[in-house]
């Protein structure tokens, strides 16, 4: 196998709490090439803060320790405040779920694109504008023109959120974590944002994290999945597979959910004493 | 005959000078259970709230057990139909316990031996005794989405009108929630209607769905038509195969 972009060893992440200090992510190790990884699990288990570590976004007390997290190279560990400021955006993104928050509201949605690409890359005025267009265009924004003189407030949520793709990979990263990118969407219109990023990371053969609590969904976009639960990993398996999982709560957790062809009189339970789950993100 | 437990007639609703609504018409049989589901903003809440008065600008027809509705909510009808929200704070006060959130409506409508039904409703919604005097932030969502339900159900209602009542629950939690609605229904012949946007959740735990869009219904089908992948409106279709179903000839 080659050098994979981004190895994670050993990761974990503490809170300190009233009763002591709090394990939300509990010594997790995996890999990932230029392939696109699904991380899924229960609110609470530990998948936002993993996404945010790798980018060091923990904000204190938050504490993060690895004993390897190297991305391209890149002793992840070892670089300062400002050194990351230098990766983020311009070599791994991150999109959120909800784009209200992460957009700015004062600057029209051009502005805000050509700004996420001068802050890494110096570009002649005209040359800015027409990659601005055409990364609108590869969101698939009709209009993009008069899309790109629009506020946020005046973008509906689907467009809001193909905005902050637009955003997010104009620099070209090579890596993009999406954290419930299409959590606040339409079921229609979440199939179209995630075509759009499945499209643009597999063209650019980028790698892409895509975290979110819907089984079904990270299966049908992603070539491998990590299941987490309570902070750790409890099974990792391709997309393929993930029918023939082995671990109890994998098991649990899709026979839990209501099938398009339903005929179950009762929809079996997991036992919540066994797999405790704090209140997440 | 038996009656409808709802019927809709050339139901349209507006907010203000903005219509939203356009002409609905579907009937809910009593004892059934009937899906809403479409884009959001298509105006699946607003009919429900215009059922409960809550959305008072509309024109056609609404009735509830034969009883046409008024354009203002009115105290007896909570008696025969309640609604259970997405957010179970919509529905209970933070500063109030689950007791006094169960023992409310029954002091409001002057009903007596409330220590015993408030006993009974939360054993019904399948939360321990223990709960009865935590307040709402001492549980979790899948617990106040109970004391949610268990509210609404403390008038014996005959229709419950559901929305997106597990769009914020786990899927562990959430097929808890599911198994309660279903067995309540079953038990006591409850009538729902459902505002979802969880096609599979409909297969679950309805007989019919009516799809909207741009305020109007498109489609109206029996959930056999869903769990075979039959839906015949185009945009059904396309939400159908949003959801992950394998479209058959409709
Ligand atoms: N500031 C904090 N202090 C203590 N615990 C926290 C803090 N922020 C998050 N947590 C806990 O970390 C766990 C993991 O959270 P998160 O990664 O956001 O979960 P999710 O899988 O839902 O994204 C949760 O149990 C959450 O309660
Ligand atoms: N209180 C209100 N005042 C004005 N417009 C509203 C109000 N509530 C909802 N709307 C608008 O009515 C339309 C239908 O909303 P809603 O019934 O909530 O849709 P759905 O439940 O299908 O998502 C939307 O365009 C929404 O913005
Ligand atoms: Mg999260
Ligand atoms: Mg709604």
């Amino acid at each position: 196998m080659s050098v994979p972009l981004l190895d994670v060893e050993n990761l974990t992440v503490t809170f300190p709490t009233a009763s002591g200090p709090v394990d939300v992510v509990k010594g997790i190790s995996f890999s990932l090439g230029r392939e696109r990884l699904g991380i899924v699990g229960e609110s609470g288990s530990g998948k936002s803060m993993t996404g945010r570590a790798i980018l060091k976004l923990i904000r204190k007390p938050g504490r993060v320790t690895a004993d390897e997290m190297v991305f391209d190279g890149i002793d992840l560990t070892a670089q300062s405040e400002r050194d990351m400021r230098r990766l983020r955006g311009a070599r791994i993104s991150m999109v959120m779920q909800d784009p209200k928050f992460s957009l700015n509201p004062v600057m029209t949605v051009g502005e805000q694109i050509a700004e996420a690409l001068v802050t890494h890359k110096k570009l002649p005025r005209r040359e800015l504008r027409a990659r601005v267009l055409s990364m609108l265009e590869a969101v698939r924004i009709n209009e993009p023109e008069r899309v790109a003189k629009l506020y946020p407030h005046e973008v509906s949520g689907g467009m809001g959120q193909r905005i902050m793709i637009a955003m997010m990979l104009i620099p070209e990263p090579d890596l993009l974590i999406a954290d419930e990118p299409t959590s606040a969407l339409d079921v229609s219109v979440q199939a179209q944002v995630l075509d759009i990023i499945d499209d643009l990371v597999t063209g650019k053969g980028m790698g892409l994290i895509l975290i979110s609590h819907d089984l079904n969904l990270v299966a049908r976009y992603c070539d491998r999945i990590l299941v987490m639960n309570s902070g750790e990993i409890v099974e990792s398996c391709k997309a393929g597979d993930l029918h023939n999982a082995t671990h109890p709560y994998t098991r649990g957790l899709i026979a839990a959910m209501p099938r398009m062809d339903e005929d179950r009189e009762e929809l079996p339970v997991l036992d919540h004493s066994a797999w405790t789950t704090g209140a997440g993100t | 005959m038996t009656q409808a437990a709802i019927e809709l007639e050339n139901l349209s609703i507006s907010y203000g000078k903005t219509p939203v609504v356009h002409d609905v018409t579907f009937s809910v049989a009593e004892g059934e259970s009937f899906a809403l589901v479409g884009e959001s903003g298509s105006g699946k809440s607003t009919i429900l709230r215009a059922i409960t008065g809550l959305a008072p600008d509309w024109t056609g027809r609404i009735a509830v057990l034969g009883a046409p509705r008024g354009h203002a909510p009115d105290r007896a009808f909570a008696k025969t139909c309640q609604m259970v929200f997405q957010d179970p704070y919509g529905s209970i006060h933070p500063r109030k316990t689950v007791d006094d959130c169960l023992a409310e409506p029954l002091a409001v409508h002057g009903i007596g031996g409330r220590d015993q039904r408030v006993r009974d409703m939360l054993a019904a919604v399948g939360l321990d005794q223990r709960f009865r005097f935590r307040f709402p932030h001492q549980l979790s969502g899948g617990q106040r989405q109970r004391v949610a339900i268990a509210r609404a159900l403390m008038l014996e209602p005959r229709v419950m009108l559901l929305d997106e009542p597990t769009s914020a629950l786990d899927v562990s939690v959430q097929a808890e929630i599911l198994n309660l609605l279903k067995k309540l229904r079953r038990e006591q012949g409850l009538t729902y209607l459902m505002v979802t946007h969880n096609l599979p959740v409909v297969s679950f735990l309805c007989d019919r769905l009516a799809v909207m869009r741009h305020g109007r219904v498109v489609e109206i089908a029996d959930a056999e038509a869903l769990k075979t992948g039959r839906l015949a409106d185009p945009y059904s279709r396309e939400l159908y195969a949003a959801s992950g179903g394998t479209l058959q000839p409709a």
